[in-house]
C-alpha cells in the first residue's frame, strides 16, 4: 500500500512534483494568512450578466496569456534547447495587426473578428518562421536569434499602429476579453482550456511530441532515424507564433485597445519561468505542457498573493526573484546530487541497522 | 642507457559494475622506448590508461615509477609524477595562441609575459622540430601540429612517461611521419612513450615493444621482431572459436542465385572514399577491417547518414537516390549505428517510444501510432528479443548496454526492413546477448532480409557472414567468401603484407 | 635568431572586430558626407560618448561574461538599482566617496551571489541573472517609485566637472561659441576600458576567460580552475555594473525606476556587433567599444536623416543586429567549412 503510493508519487507525478508543491505551499500560506482569500462570490457585472468573482478566479483568469504562451514556449524549449525572448514583442505586433485589420472594417461582427484574427495569426506565424529559420537553418542560439525581434518588435507594432494607441470598442471584443453573456466564467479561461485541448488533440493525432522530444534529447540519433530536425524546430517556432497571436488578441480584447509598450510587458521572462517551474529542462528534451501551464498559475498565484499582501505591482518582481532563486537552487544539479548522497547514506545506515538488528 | 623499468604496473584490477574491465594486468615501460599498447575494443587499453592517468581509481595492483610505489588519484597527481597524456581529441583551446596553450594554467604569475612565453615556446618548438609559430592561433594549425603542440606542452612539463592515445587517427601520411620523427626524438631523450593505435603498420614503424590485451587480460609482451603482423592480429582477436563456430553452413552457391537487392557503384560521402558494393536478398555480408579502416563510413554512406557526394545506387534493379536517412528507410534500409549512446538511443524516452521511433518517422508526423498499438508493438518485441526491462515505460537510458542495443534492434525490425545494416551491434554487451543477436541475424537472412554485419570480433563475423568485404586505410582491399572464410585468411587480408599489390582496387 | 616576422592570419575575434570597425567608420564618414550637420562637429562624438558612458562600461562587463561562455541579463537592472540607491544615499546626507563605494558594493554583491549560484551550483546563467534582474528592478521601486533628483552640493560639483576644449567646439546659430564638452563619466569609462583591456590581454585570468569559453573541458585539462574563473567573470561584470550605475547618475543627476531600461539587451547587442560570440571564447573589448558606437551612430543617423517617427530607431537597430548576427553565422560557418575541407583533402 505504502510502496504503491510511493510509486505513484515518484513515477506518476514526476516533473510535476515541484510546481504542485509550490501551488500547495502557496495555498496553505494563503489559508493561514487570510482564509477569505479563496472565497468565491457570484455577482452581476455592468451588462447584467451573472459572473463569478474572487481571487482564485482572477488568478486563473490573469494567467491566461501566460499559460498560452508557456504552452508554445515549452515546444520551442524542447526542440531547440533554448528560449524565445521575443514573445512579448511579437504579441504586440500580432495585437496591432488585429486592431489594424478590425479598424479597416466599418462594422465589427464575428466574421471580421475571425478575419482579423487569421490575419494577425499569419503575421505572428511569419515572425515565428523568421526566428525559426535563424535557429534551425543558421544554427544561431535561440536567445540571440530572438534578440533581434525583442529589440525591434514593439517598435514595429508602434509603426503598424501609426504612432498611436488605437482603441476598438465592440461587445464581441469585450466578450473575448472578459465575459460572454450567459457564461459566468471569464472567456480567457475558456480560451486556455480550448488551447490546451487543441494541444492535447495535436499530440494525440500527430506524432509531434515524440519527434520533438527525440530532436531535443539526441539530435544526432534523431537525424539517423530519418527525422527532419530542421523542420521540427521550425515547426515549434510556428506553433509558438499561433500561441503568441492568441495571447496578443486576449490582451487587446481585455483593454479594448492596443498599447505597444504595455501589452504583455515582460511576459517573455515570466513565460520562460513558467516553463522552468513546470519542471521542464530549459536545456531541451522531455517536456510536459501541463507542467508549464501549472507553472504559469504558480507565477500568477504568487503575484496575486503578493498583491493581496499590499505589495505594489512594481515591487512584486523583487519577491518573485527570491522565489525563483529558491526554486532553482532546490532543483540545481549540485543540490540534487548532495541530497541524493544524504538520502543514500541514510538508507544505507537504515539497512545496516536493520541488518544488525536481524543478526543480533 | 639504463635498463631498469621507468614505469611498472603490477596486477592492475579494475571493476565496473558487473564487468571485470582489467583482470590483473601487468605493464612495463622502459626508459627511452616506444611501447605500443594493442587490443580491440573492450580489451581494456583505455581503462588501463585511465587508471594510469588517475581518471579511474584502480581496484587493485600497484604502480611504480622509477622503482617507487606511487598512488595516482587524479590527473594532476599523474602529471606531478611525470605522466602526461595526449588524447585523440585535442584538449587544448583552439581560440588561444600556440604559446598560450603551452603555458596557460602552469604559471603562478598573475601577468602573462607574452614575449617570454613566445620566446620559450619558439625554442621548444624548434628544438622538437614542430612546424608551428608560437604566435599562431591554435585553431589555425593543422590537427597534426595541434597534436604536437600538446606533446610539446607535456614535454616541457618534464614528463617521463608520455601516453599518446590514438594520436594518428586524424592525420595524413606526411603528418604521421612528422609525428613519428618527434616521437623518435623524444625517445632518444629518454622519455618512455606508450603508443595506442589501431594502425598496425604504424606500430611496426616506430615501436620497440608491443603489449597485447584482450578482454581485460594481458595476452603478452613482445618485442616487435618476435611478433609478425599476422600473429599480432591473431593475438588481438583471439583464436578460440566459440561453440557456435559451425553455425553458418556454406551456402554461397545458393545465395549466388538470389537476386541482388542493393547495388552501389562508386558511392562516396564526405567521410568515405568511393567504393562499389552489392548485396543479395537473404545474404549476410560483413565489412571487416580494424577501427578507422573506413568500414563504418562506408555503411553510413549506404544509409545516407553522411553527406553523399557521388555514386549510383540501385535497389531491386531500379535507380534510386539516397542522400538522407529517411530516403534509405523508405527504400527498406535500416541502420543500427555504431555509437549506441550518441547515435542510437534517445536516453530519456521510454522503451516503448524508442521502439516505435523509426516506424513512426516513416509513417509521417500526421499518422501517429496509437498508444495501444505502440504498447502491443513494444510488448511483442520486448518478448521476442527478450529485452530485460522493468516495464515498457522505463527510460531506455537506464537499461544495460545489451538491452539498449536490443531496443534499437527492435526499432529497426519493427520497420520490416529488406536490408538491415548492423554496425557493431555486439560491442560492449554480454556474451549471451551477443549470441542472441547473431542468431537473430541468421534468422532474418532465412526470411529473405539482406544483412550487413560489422564487428570487431572476427570469429563472430565468420559465424554469421557468407561474404566478407575487407577494408584497410579507407579502401576495400579484398572480398572473401566460401573456403576463404577462415581466421588466417581474414587476418592476412586485414594485416596486408605479402600480397599488397594485387589488392589494389 | 628570428629571421622572418610572420604576419599571422586574422583570428575569428580579429576578423569580426575588423568588420565592425570598418562598418563603423564607413557609416560615420558617409554620414559626414551625406548628412553633414552634427556629424561634422567633434561634439557629435563627444555626445555619443557622454550619453553612452555607462552603456560602454556595462558592455565591457558583459563581454567578459560572454567570452567565458555565459550571459548576464541583470546588468541594466543593477545599474538602475545603483542609481536609485546612490541618489537616496546622497540626499540623506551621504558623501560622494561613500556613494561611489556603495555603487561598487551593490555591483559586487550581485556579481558574487550570481557568480556563486552559476559556478558552484551549476544553475543556468540565464535563469540566475533573470532573477537578479527581477530583484534589482523590484528593489529599485521598493526604494522609491517616484523619480528622485540629487540635491547634494558635493555631487553637483563633481557632476559639473567637465572637460571643455574650446578649439574642438563649434559656433551655434546665435553666434556663441560652444566648446567641445566631455563629461567625467567618459573618463571613468575610459579607465574601465583600459582595465578590461589589460585584464583580457595581459593577465592570466583574462586568458583563462578565453580558454573557458573556447573549450571548457580543455580548460580543465590545461589546469585552469574553471569554477573560480567563471565566478570571477560574473564578479567583474557585477562590479562594472555598479560603476556604470554611478556614471549613469553623474550623467542624469536623478534616479528613476525606469532608468537604464533595456540596457542589458543594448549591451548584449553591442557585444555581438563588436564580434563577441554568445557561444564563448571569441570577443574583444575594442570590438565591443566600437559595437556601442555603431549602435549609437545608427540611432543618430536615423534621427539625422529625418526619420523622426519614434519607431525607426529600434527597427533599424534590430535590422542592424540581424545583419551582424547573420554575418557572424555565415563567416564562421565558411571558415570552419574551409578548415574541414582542407583536412579532407589532406587525407
Amino acid at each position: 500500500m505504502k510502496s504503491k503510493f510511493k510509486k505513484i508519487f515518484a513515477g506518476g507525478l514526476g516533473q510535476l512534483t515541484i510546481p504542485l508543491i509550490a501551488i500547495a505551499l502557496l495555498v496553505i500560506f494563503n489559508l493561514i494568512r487570510d482564509p477569505s482569500f479563496f472565497s468565491i462570490t457570484f455577482s452581476h457585472n455592468n451588462d447584467g450578466n451573472t459572473i463569478i468573482e474572487g481571487n482564485l478566479i482572477s488568478i486563473i483568469n490573469g494567467a491566461s496569456e501566460l499559460a498560452i504562451l508557456a504552452m508554445g514556449m515549452t515546444l520551442v524549449t524542447a526542440a531547440c534547447r533554448g528560449q524565445d525572448i521575443s514573445v512579448g514583442a511579437a504579441a504586440a505586433i500580432a495585437g496591432s495587426v488585429f486592431v489594424k485589420v478590425l479598424k479597416a472594417f466599418s462594422v465589427i461582427n464575428p466574421g471580421t473578428v475571425i478575419f482579423a484574427f487569421i490575419c494577425s495569426c499569419i503575421v505572428a506565424m511569419l515572425f515565428g518562421c523568421f526566428n525559426g529559420v535563424l535557429v534551425a537553418v543558421f544554427k544561431i542560439q535561440p536567445m540571440i536569434a530572438t534578440l533581434i525581434l525583442y529589440t525591434c518588435g514593439r517598435s514595429i507594432a508602434y509603426w503598424i499602429n501609426g504612432g498611436a494607441t488605437p482603441n476598438v470598442k465592440s461587445h464581441i471584443l469585450s466578450g473575448i476579453g472578459s465575459f460572454i453573456p450567459g457564461i459566468p466564467i471569464p472567456t480567457p479561461v475558456l480560451i486556455v482550456i480550448l488551447m490546451a485541448v487543441i494541444f492535447m488533440l495535436v499530440f494525440r493525432f500527430t506524432s509531434l511530441e515524440l519527434l520533438t522530444q527525440s530532436v531535443g534529447i539526441n539530435e544526432s540519433a534523431a537525424k539517423l532515424n530519418g527525422i527532419n530536425s530542421t523542420f521540427i524546430k521550425l515547426l515549434s517556432f510556428i506553433i509558438l507564433g499561433v500561441c503568441v497571436c492568441v495571447a496578443g488578441m486576449i490582451g487587446v480584447c481585455r483593454l479594448g485597445l492596443i498599447n505597444h509598450e504595455t501589452l504583455l510587458i515582460d511576459v517573455e521572462m515570466d513565460t520562460i519561468l513558467a516553463v522552468a517551474i513546470g519542471g521542464n529542462n530549459l536545456g531541451g528534451g522531455k517536456f510536459k505542457i501541463s507542467g508549464s501551464i501549472i507553472g504559469a498559475y504558480v507565477i500568477q498565484m504568487l503575484t496575486t498573493t503578493l498583491y493581496a499582501m499590499k505589495v505594489s505591482s512594481t515591487d512584486v518582481k523583487a519577491y518573485k526573484a527570491i522565489v525563483i532563486v529558491l526554486l532553482v537552487v532546490i532543483g540545481s544539479p549540485v543540490v540534487k546530487r548532495e541530497f541524493d548522497k544524504v538520502v543514500r547514506n541514510m538508507k544505507a545506515k537504515k539497512k545496516s541497522v536493520s541488518k544488525g538488528a536481524a543478526e543480533s | 642507457m639504463q635498463t631498469d623499468p621507468l614505469l611498472q604496473m603490477r596486477h592492475i584490477v579494475k571493476i565496473f559494475p558487473g564487468v571485470l574491465a582489467l583482470n590483473g594486468v601487468d605493464f612495463t615501460l622502459r626508459r627511452g622506448e616506444i611501447h605500443a599498447l594493442m587490443g580491440e575494443n573492450g580489451a581494456g587499453k583505455s581503462t588501463l590508461i585511465k587508471v594510469l592517468t588517475g581518471v579511474y581509481p584502480s581496484d587493485g595492483g600497484e604502480i611504480k615509477v622509477d622503482g617507487q610505489v606511487i598512488s595516482i588519484k587524479s590527473p594532476q597527481d599523474a602529471q606531478m609524477h611525470g605522466i602526461s597524456t595526449v588524447y585523440q581529441e585535442i584538449t587544448l583551446c583552439p581560440n588561444l595562441t600556440v604559446a598560450e596553450n603551452m603555458f596557460i594554467g602552469r604559471e603562478d604569475s598573475v601577468w602573462i609575459n607574452r614575449k617570454d612565453y613566445e620566446k620559450r615556446a619558439d625554442e621548444i618548438l624548434s628544438n622538437l622540430g614542430i612546424p608551428a609559430r608560437s604566435t599562431q592561433e591554435l585553431g589555425n594549425c593543422s590537427l597534426a601540429v595541434q597534436q604536437m603542440v600538446a606533446i610539446a606542452r607535456a614535454v616541457d612539463m618534464r614528463c617521463k612517461v608520455l601516453i599518446l592515445d590514438e594520436p594518428t587517427s586524424s592525420l595524413d601520411d606526411k603528418e604521421v611521419n612528422m609525428l613519428f620523427d618527434l616521437m623518435r626524438d623524444l625517445k632518444s631523450k629518454g622519455v618512455g612513450i606508450i603508443f595506442v593505435t589501431h594502425f598496425l603498420e604504424q606500430v611496426y614503424e616506430v615501436s620497440d615493444r608491443i603489449t597485447v590485451l584482450r578482454n581485460g587480460e594481458l595476452v603478452g609482451e613482445y618485442t616487435v621482431e618476435e611478433l609478425p603482423q599476422v600473429e599480432l592480429v591473431s593475438k588481438m582477436i583471439g583464436k578460440e572459436l566459440g561453440e557456435l563456430s559451425s553455425m553458418n553452413e556454406p551456402q554461397d552457391s545458393e545465395a549466388e542465385k538470389k537476386e541482388v537487392f542493393y547495388e552501389a557503384e562508386n558511392l562516396s560521402s564526405s567521410d568515405a572514399l568511393p567504393f562499389d558494393f552489392k548485396i543479395r536478398k537473404g545474404e549476410v555480408n560483413g565489412f571487416t577491417g580494424l577501427l578507422g579502416s573506413g568500414r563504418s563510413e562506408s555503411v553510413r554512406a549506404i544509409f545516407g547518414a553522411d553527406k553523399v557526394t557521388g555514386g549510383k545506387v540501385k535497389i531491386n534493379g531500379k535507380n534510386v537516390t539516397i542522400t538522407k536517412p529517411i530516403e534509405a528507410m523508405r527504400n527498406g534500409i535500416g541502420y543500427l549505428a555504431e555509437d549506441r549512446k550518441r547515435d542510437g538511443i534517445i536516453a530519456d524516452l521510454s522503451v516503448r517510444e524508442n521502439i516505435i521511433l523509426a516506424l513512426q518517422v516513416m509513417n509521417g508526423i500526421l499518422r501517429p501510432i496509437s498508444r495501444s498499438e505502440a504498447e502491443s508493438y513494444a510488448d511483442e518485441y520486448i518478448k521476442m528479443l527478450n529485452i530485460k526491462t522493468a516495464s515498457r515505460e522505463t527510460p531506455v537510458g537506464s537499461l544495460s548496454g545489451g538491452n539498449q542495443q536490443k531496443v534499437i534492434l527492435a526499432r529497426w525490425l519493427l520497420t520490416h526492413p529488406e536490408y538491415l545494416i548492423l554496425d557493431e551491434p555486439t560491442r560492449g554487451i554480454d556474451v549471451g546477448t551477443k549470441l542472441e543477436i547473431q542468431k537473430l541475424v541468421l534468422k532474418l537472412a532465412e526470411d529473405g532480409v539482406s544483412v550487413t554485419f560489422i564487428s570487431s570480433e572476427i570469429e563472430e563475423m565468420l559465424r554469421t557472414c557468407s561474404r566478407l568485404v575487407v577494408m584497410r586505410d579507407r579502401h576495400i582491399v579484398g572480398e572473401l567468401k566460401g573456403s576463404d572464410l577462415n581466421q588466417t585468411k581474414v587476418m592476412q587480408t586485414i594485416a596486408g603484407g605479402e600480397s599488397k599489390d594485387e589488392e589494389q582496387i | 635568431m628570428k629571421t622572418k616576422k610572420f604576419r599571422e592570419p586574422l583570428t575569428n575575434t580579429q576578423l569580426l572586430m575588423t568588420i565592425t570597425i570598418c562598418i563603423f567608420f564607413a557609416m560615420y564618414i558617409l554620414s559626414m558626407i551625406f548628412l553633414g550637420g552634427g556629424f561634422l562637429r567633434p561634439q557629435q562624438i563627444f555626445d555619443m560618448l557622454n550619453d553612452n558612458a555607462s552603456l560602454i562600461i556595462v558592455s565591457l562587463g558583459l563581454t567578459i561574461v560572454m567570452i567565458g561562455g555565459g550571459i548576464d541579463i541583470s546588468v541594466g537592472a543593477v545599474t538602475s538599482l545603483v542609481v536609485m540607491s546612490c541618489v537616496l544615499y546622497l540626499n540623506k546626507g551621504g558623501s560622494v566617496i561613500g556613494s561611489a563605494l556603495l555603487a561598487i558594493g551593490i555591483g559586487l554583491a550581485f556579481g558574487i551571489v550570481q557568480g556563486l549560484l552559476i559556478s558552484y551550483l551549476d544553475i543556468q546563467p540565464f535563469i540566475v541573472t533573470l532573477a537578479g534582474m527581477f530583484f534589482a528592478r523590484g528593489f529599485t521601486t521598493i526604494l522609491s517609485i517616484d523619480p528622485q533628483k540629487v540635491a547634494h552640493a558635493g555631487f553637483e560639483a563633481l557632476r559639473g566637472t567637465k572637460l571643455k576644449i574650446s578649439w574642438l567646439g563649434y559656433t551655434a546659430n546665435n553666434g556663441n561659441v560652444v566648446p567641445g564638452t566631455i563629461e567625467l563619466g567618459v573618463f571613468i569609462a575610459l579607465l574601465c576600458f583600459v582595465f578590461v583591456f589589460i585584464l583580457l590581454k595581459f593577465l592570466k585570468l583574462g586568458r583563462a576567460f578565453y580558454a573557458l569559453g573556447g573549450n571548457q573541458t580543455s580548460a580543465l585539462m590545461l589546469g585552469i580552475n574553471v569554477k573560480r574563473t567563471r565566478f570571477l567573470s560574473y564578479l567583474i561584470c557585477g562590479m562594472l555594473s555598479g560603476i556604470s550605475g554611478f556614471v549613469f547618475m553623474m550623467h542624469t543627476g536623478a534616479g528613476n525606476a525606469t532608468n537604464a531600461a533595456g540596457m542589458e539587451m543594448n549591451a548584449i547587442a553591442s557585444s555581438i556587433i563588436g564580434g563577441t560570440l554568445l557561444t564563448g571564447g571569441v570577443g574583444d573589448v575594442v570590438g565591443t567599444f566600437f559595437g556601442t558606437l555603431t549602435l549609437t551612430t545608427i540611432k543618430k543617423i536615423v534621427v539625422a536623416s529625418g526619420l523622426n517617427d519614434p519607431w525607426w530607431q529600434s527597427i533599424t537597430t534590430g535590422g542592424m543586429l540581424c545583419f551582424f548576427i547573420l554575418l557572424q553565422s555565415i563567416v564562421l560557418n565558411q571558415r570552419s567549412k574551409k578548415k574541414t575541407g582542407k583536412s579532407e583533402k589532406n587525407k
